[in-house]
């Protein structure tokens, strides 16, 4: 069952989600496209695309990828998997954790896993890149959003809207 | 989203503080898994207890889900269309460059730039170019670096 196997396969990364769904970009394309070949290329790039521009968390990526997999029972149960584990656990371990607050291993996580979060986005963004097999007009548009977005504060959508139409005209 | 809920939360409904809001927010982009998500969980189950952190969550992805549901559907029967692809070639790109950004402005904030950094660069290596499993390279990393700021935190 495929359904089945999608689930478990997001329950694990959901618990390594250090830096949230954006952080996953990597290991899904590696479980999804390279592992079990649900998805080729071209269609993760412009699901990541999507899940860009529509409204809501960027954890829906993984609901696009579950439907793209196995439609809608694909596109709830990876859903799930991505959202339920931790939740449950927050749920019950908040209480205590909030009692360890200050203590010295619990800042020693926050402080060690920062850095790993970092490299895990830095490698989203790679990987997009690649995968995308971006033109040289497009690392143009990758250098200007970089450069935009670290120098204004332009809400991202006015940037998603200008690719949009760049490449509605066919420029990237 | 974050902007929103922090509107919501902090400014028109005053549930919380800003300060809760931050200190609520930091322990949630901490752990794994969608921070919104954790979040809502926080906040229902302190206002409502077991009934809040369902229904809150719930509510929170209820409306976005079935919007991109529906964008899904539209990919499904459009996507094959050259302006389609175009359109979302674009927007990758510009989603691209908006995570370099967030890694760049991640990366500057990071404590300690010299001791952690190079964690990041091995992070990269082992996921982008090496292609290792993350669920592994997490865990050692997390290890080595969090080992490391342990014994840096005793020795101040």
């Amino acid at each position: 069952m495929i359904v089945v196997e999608l689930f478990f396969e997001f329950v694990l990364l959901s618990f390594v989600a250090f830096g949230g769904a954006t952080a996953l970009l990597p290991e899904m394309h590696r479980v999804v496209v390279e592992n079990h070949h649900w998805l080729d290329e071209t269609t993760f790039t412009h699901l990541y695309a999507i899940a860009q521009a529509a409204p809501g968390p960027n954890v829906l990526v993984v609901t696009l990828i579950g439907w793209k997999v196995a439609g809608l029972a694909g596109a709830l149960a990876a859903t799930l998997a991505m959202c339920l584990p931790m939740s449950v656990l927050i749920y019950l371990l908040i209480d205590r954790w909030e009692g360890f607050a200050g203590a010295r291993w619990q800042r020693a996580i926050s402080l060690g896993v920062a850095p790993l979060a970092v490299g895990l986005i830095f490698s989203g963004a790679m990987l997009i890149a690649q995968s995308a097999e971006l033109g040289w007009a497009a690392w143009l548009l990758v250098a200007a959003t970089v450069f935009a977005n670290l120098h204004s504060k332009l809400h991202p959508l006015w940037f998603i809207g200008v690719g949009a139409a760049l490449g509605l005209l066919g420029w990237v | 989203m974050l902007p929103f809920a922090r509107r919501m939360l902090v400014e028109e409904r005053q549930w919380m503080t800003a300060e809760e809001f931050n200190a609520q927010l930091g322990l949630c982009q901490f752990l794994p898994g969608p921070n919104v998500v954790n979040l809502a969980v926080l906040v229902g189950k302190r206002y409502c207890g077991l009934a809040g952190a369902i229904v809150a969550p719930i509510g929170l992805l209820a409306g976005p889900l079935v919007i991109v549901l529906l964008l899904a559907m539209l990919y499904d029967r459009y996507g094959s269309l050259l302006q389609v692809q175009g359109m979302l070639r674009g927007i990758a790109a510009v989603g691209c460059g908006l995570l370099f950004a967030m890694a760049w402005r991640m990366g500057m904030a990071l404590k300690d730039k010299p001791i952690f950094l190079p964690f990041t660069a091995l992070t990269v290596t082992a996921i982008a170019f090496m292609r290792w499993p993350m669920p592994l390279v997490m865990v050692a990393g997390l290890i080595v670096s969090g080992g490391i700021a342990y014994w840096r935190l005793g020795r101040k």
